[in-house]
This record gives C-alpha cells, structure tokens and sequence, in this order.
C-alpha cells in the first residue's frame, strides 16, 4: 500500500502493476509458441521448434534477470529489484519446459540414450549441469529461505552468473555453424558482469538498504 | 513440368511419402541462410535458366555444358529415397533423376580419376546466405569413383514428379540415399575428376565432426548427436536408423575391410 501510493505519487506504475505486467510479459513467449502450433505455423520439426524457443527464453530470461541489478545502480530505479525474483522464477520455468521437452518429446524417457547424451555430449552435459545449478536457487527462492540461508542465500544465489554463462556455452557449442546468437548472448553477459563489477555496490546507506529489502 | 515420361526405379522404397509441403519448406541450404525456413523464403532470387555445369579435371571431355545438353541423353526417372540428416530428422522424398554414374560415363573419366569434387553455385547476389561466411564459399562436395558409379547415386532435377523447387537445390543436384543429407551437394556448377580425395566444406569447417564418407551409421556418433534413432518428419515418436539408412545390402560392399568408426 505504501509502495503502491509512493509509486502513484511519483507518477509511476504501482508495484502490484509492475508485478502483474511483468508476469504477463513472461509468458508472452510460451504464448506466442501455443498460438503458432494451434495456427499450424510451426515448422516440419514442432519439436525442434518447441526445443529451441524454450531455450532461447531460457537464456534470454536469465540475461534479462541478471541485468536488473546493473539497471537499479545506473538509473536508481527500485522497480528492477522488486521484479528480479519473480524474473528468475521465470528463467527457471523455461528451463523447466525446455528440458521437459528434451526428456520427453526428444528421448521418451529413455535413460540409457539421456545417460549416454549427458555423458558424451558436452553440449548436454553443460545444459544439465545449468539446471542442476538453477534448481536450488529456484526451491529457496521464497522468503522464508532467504531468512534460513542468511547470508549464505546471497552466496547461493550468485550462481546465477555461472548457470547463465553455462547457457551461453550451451548454445554455442550446440550451433552447427552460424554462432553469431550465441555470441551476441556471451557479449551479453560480459557486459553484465563488468558492469557488475564497475559500478559501485552501493552510494549510500540507504541503496543498500534498499538491496537488502527486495532481495 | 518435366520432359518426357518418368519411370518408376527398382531402388524405390515404398514408405509413405514426407508431403511436399515438409520437403520444401524445412531446409538445410545455408547458401539461402542457417534458418530451415529460410531457403523458403529467399531462394526465389536464384536464376536456374540458363544454368551451366563445368567439367574439369582428369577426364577426356572437360568443358562447360549448358544443363540441357547435360539431361538430353538420360532418361528421367522416379527414385524414391529415405533422407537422414545429420541432425537427427528424416523424410521419405520422390526424386526425379537419372544415375550419375550414366554421365560419367559420357564424360570419359581418366585411370587417375579417384574421386569427384562437385561445386554449388557462389553468388551472393542470389544467395543471400553466402554474404556472411558462415561455411568456406562455394559449397564443395565429393565421392570416391565407386560411389559416384553406384546405380543408387543419382543426379536429381525434381521432386513429386515437378520441377526442382530453388530451395531443394535447383536446376541440379545430387542425391546419395546412404550418407547424410550434406553429402547431397545443390545448384551443381561444377564436377571436377579428381586423383587426390577433396576437402568437403563440412570437413574444412569442422573435421572432427564431419569425415569424407558421412555414411549413415547408427553406430557412429556425431559428437552433437546421437545417431541411433532419427525423427521422421510428420511423426512423434523416434525410429532406429538403419545402417547406411537402410541401403546396407546395396553398398556395404563399398567400404568392405574399412574401419567405419575411423573413415567416418
């Protein structure tokens, strides 16, 4: 409610409307994939398409979350902390698709032929690994993990930047020949993680504060 | 449409057909761009009349042939091949062709022709995808001699009983119903006979994972892909691939004594 008439005073969307715009933008993607297979719009190879958009939101998402932070210290906007969670529990439901439709529509469950992809495949081995990381932080995501974890759940969390690079090396070494999109996303993240690393943590007490409070 | 009356082959399988409409719209052609829908889309700026093939190498009538004068002898015929991409897809297509051994035949290879190189059209102009050098320009393909004389390799010029659609690799283009769909070089300019074995883009681009032979073989992983089963396009559940993509009995003889795990 304080926030709600904070925002309004200032002219800004209320924090509820953040959160509710910003759900609605998450799932514009799966949106946009239901319409195309119910229109007949998608190619000879659904389940390639199905595979390769949930992934590329996946990473797309993950980038997106991860630049919340760099925009709340450039611009002192509060909103991008406030939707980071939310953000990230997005990145972790297109995972989620995306590797449902690996495991199922791709292998039928067959785990010998999983086994030996994850083994022998880098590319799967890394994806994998990406989502065993992003498991955690999606399963202690709720407050009441963050007050158990203390600290330790700021710790937990910077997993992200490695989870999203490894998206990032996923994809590249999945492309047969034209990388110029995996690179973009690498280029991506670099400028992310310098920007986390140039612009100052905190100019003031209150900044900090601000961080802690929306975690 | 096509000259002349089309006869059915021997070598035809009776599987149902992948319909056209898959066959010509989910496309490996990166010379039109790396998307699958893409050669759809942008193929119609490739001019296929008038087209010319160069003949070169360790031969007795290299030249350069007017596509006409190519076709003219060959009797036309409906071959219908299982396609097995690299990536793990397949479709059951209707060329229309004749044998390639047939012309090089006519083209009187010499005793030092070992192999044939083939080469598709560079022309960014019309091919939009060949701007960015994704693979080495022009697309190079080859053959040893007793593959490119095998009755199953043909030189196709249409599918479902019309002419070549662009995307599919217009006016001329190979077709090697055992090896991965790469092997099956489009839009041909060039056949060069050859002593030593060519370098084929995919091998120049990535040798580890693309060798000379590119057989079909559900025993040799890609390191991308498992090579075990494939997807036929239009159908959910995967199917095992079939050693050299179900043409064993016709050319297991051609590689007798190779270690296929090393001449992949």
């Amino acid at each position: 409610m304080v926030a709600a008439a904070e925002a309004s005073a200032r002219g800004g969307i209320p924090a509820v409307w953040q959160r509710v715009i910003t759900f609605l933008l998450c799932l514009l993607p799966l949106a946009w994939l239901v319409l195309r297979a119910l229109t007949d719009q998608l190619s000879a190879n659904p389940i390639e398409d199905i595979t390769d958009a949930t992934g590329t939101w996946t990473l797309r998402l993950v980038l997106i979350t991860l630049a919340m932070t760099p925009l709340r210290r450039l611009t002192g906007w509060k909103w991008p902390l406030r939707l980071r969670r939310m953000l990230g529990l997005f990145v972790f439901f297109y995972a989620s698709l995306h590797l449902m439709t690996y495991l199922w529509f791709d292998q039928f469950f067959l785990w010998s032929e999983i086994l030996a992809d994850i083994v022998e495949r880098p590319f799967i081995t890394l994806g994998m690994t990406a989502y065993a990381l992003l498991l955690p932080l999606a399963l202690t995501s709720n407050q009441a993990s963050q007050r158990w974890l203390r600290r330790g759940w700021k710790r937990l969390h910077r997993l992200v930047y490695p989870i999203a690079l490894l998206g990032v090396i996923h994809y590249y070494w999945l492309v047969k020949a034209d990388v110029r999109e995996p690179l973009l996303y690498g280029a991506v993240w670099l400028v992310l993680m310098g920007l986390r690393l140039h612009l100052p943590a905190s100019t003031s007490r209150m900044n900090r504060q601000d961080e802690k409070k929306s975690l | 449409s096509l000259p002349g009356d089309i006869a059915r082959s021997r070598f035809s399988t009776d599987e149902d057909l992948t319909p056209y409409d898959d066959v010509t719209t989910y496309n490996n052609f990166y010379e039109f761009g790396t998307g699958k829908g893409d050669p759809a889309e942008n193929a119609h700026r490739l001019q296929t009349d008038p087209w010319s093939v160069t003949v070169e190498g360790e031969c007795a009538r290299p030249g350069t042939y007017a596509l006409e004068d190519i076709l003219k002898p060959h009797a036309l015929e409906e071959r219908i091949y299982r396609l097995r991409c690299v990536e793990g897809w397949s479709m059951v297509i209707p060329w229309v062709g004749f044998p390639l051994g047939d012309l090089i035949k006519r083209l009187e290879p010499t005793n030092n022709a070992k192999y044939v190189e083939f080469q598709t059209l560079h022309d960014p102009e019309q091919m939009p995808g060949q701007r960015r050098r994704i693979l080495d320009w022009p697309y190079v393909e080859g053959l040893r001699m007793d593959e490119a004389m095998h009755p199953l390799t043909i030189l196709a010029v249409g599918l479902y009983g019309k002419v070549m659609p662009n995307q599919n690799g217009a006016p001329i283009r190979l077709v090697v119903p055992w090896k991965y769909g790469y092997k099956s070089i489009k839009s041909i300019v060039k056949i060069r006979f050859k002593e030593q074995q060519p370098v084929s883009s995919w091998m120049k681009a990535a040798s580890k994972e693309y060798g000379f032979y590119s057989n079909v073989n559900p025993n040799v992983d890609h390191p991308r892909w498992s090579q075990a089963r494939e997807r036929r396009i239009g159908e959910f559940l995967k199917r095992p691939t079939l050693m050299f993509n179900g043409y064993e009995e016709e050319v297991a003889g051609l590689y007798r004594g190779m270690d296929l795990r090393e001449h992949f």
